[in-house]
């Protein structure tokens, strides 16, 4: 074996690949052959290494150097100094700060972005190449499937599971031990292990980057699943708009196999266990979990009734113990490292880690894992590296379209399933979309109500039709036409659809709406009494003007504006026609001035 | 979204049909082979024609209006073709929240067709798409596969106009 003096990681994860890694990568290999260290210097093609804000990512060990937002024509540089004569590019070194002006840490652990992190189920991200098996062995892979395998009882790792207080990171958070037990408890020749990756919440992408990053993780926790449940057949249920993870997934069973890790007595133990692979094809619904198996069997995606629950009846009517990506990505360390450990992170009822994906407007766009219990305001303000542009901190809305939002006010809640549940918002799958000042409250309600409109299957009433109505109500709101009655008979008919529901789509779809009207009810009523967006987002209520005391008169807006709204003689105040104004913006971001406000 | 039958005549060749047929073939006996048949022939065609859903409908024995009912349930089958160069606007939450919709209208409104349909000489198509991941690019379009992040609505016509010569 050849040992490398240096490694190149460059992150191969979906983000930096739209960002051209694969192409960077290249370019190393090509400036590391021409420089003679082709034999010295080892590139790897990795997984999500988290900070997708700042991509392409590449980090250089030994050192583990962070660069970031890395281009091609920055790699000769990067191997002429950090590789030939060992001068790390203070200028492509990570710098914290908003303004990416700060402090160079030597290291990627030592950055505000990673310090509070706790990386369990994205342990290998960023650290291995996912389409290597070898280099998941080398880092303790698959040594938690043997030892179950040649020295547990099902039923033993069933209690390892339980004691680790782990739960589902789904969304539901349903605890993963009794799950397992309620599969194992079923007396049947066929079960089955279901791997929920249809991960539909627009905004989360730790499922995703899991698979990219380390498809073998969740392999092996399947395999540790089916021995405890008793089941010799697995399911991957995959979104398709995920072909990198496809792929990488892909390669990683058949490596698997080749090395009888998966297949017929493995480990010589006379324990068989194969996956299959399903794709998606793009319905939110498939991630509640008997749409995905009625997906599996072929069918329109719709839920079924539960009870009987999947461990009873579940896949093609057997009992089947279902669990999403980032649980499964938890198990092998639980076994390996003890479930005292995992227990040992985290709050009296949440334990362990969780996955969020900070998105919207936050300086430090990414994956974080952090233990159960960390506030919102660590997350948002030191991790995340606050809000950008000078702008204030207004909402932070997690778990998605089945989520609610979490205003400035309550910044301090501890991120866990408890406390987030007393505020009217949930964990969820653990999107966590940052809001300002400059987003309105009853828009992104909207945003996700016509979401779960267009995503709800159609099998129940309460979910078809009381999404629409909703909908109905908030367009009425955001157009101006709404009423205070309108509020409340919105309220009303929330209850109804999230009491009424078939599956769990329809009875989170209310909400979004419950939580920004419980947070944000002053916005409703400027909607609905003012006829005002305080936002400035709603278009139907905003109206452009322009403050005579600033405008210059340099015409520069009224060349702009594409409807021709905007008319005055040069050096004189201009004005704008409402009738004609088309609320496109242009004239504000033309004007040098800070004439034009809308409102 | 507009995902109903197609006007635009069936171009599909004998050698599509065989691979078709092949592929059910081999798959057909397999539990829940429906879903890998229907994502094969969009493969294939690069949509579901009507002719393409008998195909299937035929080989399996599985009522057309099943077929015809699955393929309609999914988002990602398409009913009508798509165009020879493919836009898409992300409208993912992280998208959103950063202003991806007057992305998507400024594209509309440089196109010429709405979200969900095909230009009548079928040389683009727009699709709003749910989120693709790259998060950390918000908003993002894409074209053809290529992906443009950081997007403004003032960006589109120059990305545009190397794709319209």
């Amino acid at each position: 074996m050849n040992f490398a003096r240096a490694h190149i990681m460059v992150c191969g994860g979906t983000g930096c690949t739209s960002s051209k890694s694969p192409e960077i990568a290249a370019e190393f290999r090509k400036q590391l052959e021409a420089a003679g260290l082709a034999d010295e210097v080892k590139v790897v093609q990795t997984g999500c290494f988290g900070l997708c804000a700042l991509g392409p990512i590449v980090v250089v060990y030994p050192e583990g150097s962070f660069y970031s937002m890395v281009t091609i024509d920055d790699v000769k540089e990067i191997v002429d100094e950090h590789l030939v004569k060992g001068r790390p590019v203070e200028r492509l070194l990570y710098h914290e700060g908003a303004d990416h002006h700060g402090t160079v840490h030597s290291s990627l652990n030592d950055t505000d972005f990673y310090r509070k992190q706790k990386r369990i189920a994205l342990r290998n991200c960023g650290r291995i190449n996912p389409e290597n098996i070898d280099e998941y062995i080398a880092f303790d892979g698959y040594k938690a499937l043997e030892k179950v395998l040649k020295t547990m009882q099902p039923q033993e790792v069933i209690d390892v599971i339980k004691a680790s207080g782990l739960r589902g990171r789904g969304g539901a958070g349903f605890p993963t031990g009794n799950k397992w037990q309620f599969a194992a408890n079923e007396k049947n020749d066929v079960k089955y292990v279901c791997c929920n990756a249809d991960e539909g919440d627009p905004g989360a992408f730790m499922d995703r980057s899991v698979l990219e990053g380390d498809p073998h993780s969740v392999i092996e926790a399947m395999a540790i699943a089916g021995f405890a449940a008793g089941a010799h057949e697995g399911y991957v249920y995959v979104r398709a708009e995920y072909p990198i993870a496809v792929h990488r997934l892909t390669i990683a069973i058949e490596q698997a196999r080749e090395y009888g890790m998966l297949g017929k007595n493995i480990f010589g133990t006379g324990f068989d266990f194969d996956i299959t692979v399903r794709l998606g094809a793009g319905a939110f619904v498939c991630g509640e979990e008997t749409a995905l198996m009625t997906s599996i069997e072929g069918h329109r995606g719709e839920p079924r009734p539960r009870p009987p629950f999947p461990a009873v009846k579940g896949l093609f009517g057997q009992p089947t113990l279902e669990n999403n990506v980032e649980t499964f990505a938890n198990v092998t360390w639980i076994i390996n490292n003890g479930p005292e450990a995992f227990a040992a992170m985290g709050t009296e009822r949440s334990k362990g880690t969780k996955v969020f994906a900070l998105g919207g407007k936050i300086t430090n766009t990414g994956l974080v894992e952090i233990p159960m219990g960390t506030t919102l305001r660590e997350v948002v303000e030191e991790i995340g590296g606050g809000v950008p542009n000078g702008k204030k901190f207004k909402a932070a809305q997690t778990g998605g379209p089945s989520g609610g939002c979490l205003p400035a006010s309550l910044i301090d809640t501890p991120l866990d399933y408890e406390s987030m549940a007393a505020v009217g918002s949930i964990v969820g799958s653990g999107g966590l979309i940052v809001m300002d000042e400059d987003n309105c409250m009853v828009d992104i309600a909207k945003f996700f109500l016509e979401f779960t409109v267009d995503e709800s299957c159609g099998k129940c009433a309460p979910c078809r039709i009381g999404t629409r109505r909703m909908l109905e109500i908030l367009n009425k709101i955001t157009s101006g036409n709404g009423t205070l009655e309108d509020i409340d008979r919105l309220e009303e008919l929330c209850e109804h659809v999230k009491a009424n529901s078939l599956c769990g789509l329809g009875q989170t779809a209310p909400n979004p709406v419950l939580s920004t009207l419980k947070h944000f009810r002053d916005e409703y009523v400027a909607h609905v009494v003012d006829k005002k967006c305080p936002a400035g987002v709603c278009k139907d209520l905003l109206n452009y003007s322009i403050d005579p005391e600033k405008c210059k008169g340099c015409t520069a807006c009224a060349r702009a504006c594409p409807v021709g709204a905007i008319t005055g003689t040069v050096k004189e105040p201009h004005t704008i026609d409402t009738s004609k104004c088309i609320k496109c913006g242009t004239c504000i971001s033309k004007c040098r001035f800070g004439a034009i406000t809308k409102g | 979204m507009p995902n109903t039958k197609t006007k635009v005549a069936f171009k599909g060749t004998p050698e599509q049909e065989a691979e078709l047929k092949k592929f059910i073939a081999e798959i057909k006996h397999e539990k829940g082979a429906t879903m890998p048949i229907l994502q094969k022939a969009q493969e294939i065609y690069g949509y579901l024609p009507e002719e393409a859903q008998v195909i299937i409908a035929e080989e399996t024995g599985i009522p057309l209006t099943e077929i015809y009912g699955i393929a309609t349930f999914y988002a990602q089958f398409a009913l009508n073709p798509k165009g020879e160069t493919q836009i898409s606007v992300c409208l993912g939450t992280a998208c959103y929240v950063k202003g991806s919709g007057d992305v998507l209208q400024k594209v509309v409104d440089t196109i010429g067709c709405e979200a969900g349909s095909i230009t009548p000489d079928g040389k683009f198509s727009i699709d709003a798409t749910r989120c693709i991941g790259a998060c950390g690019l918000a908003p993002v379009m894409t074209v053809n596969g290529e992906v443009y992040g950081r997007m403004t609505p003032a960006m589109v016509p120059e990305i545009l106009k190397q794709y319209m010569e």
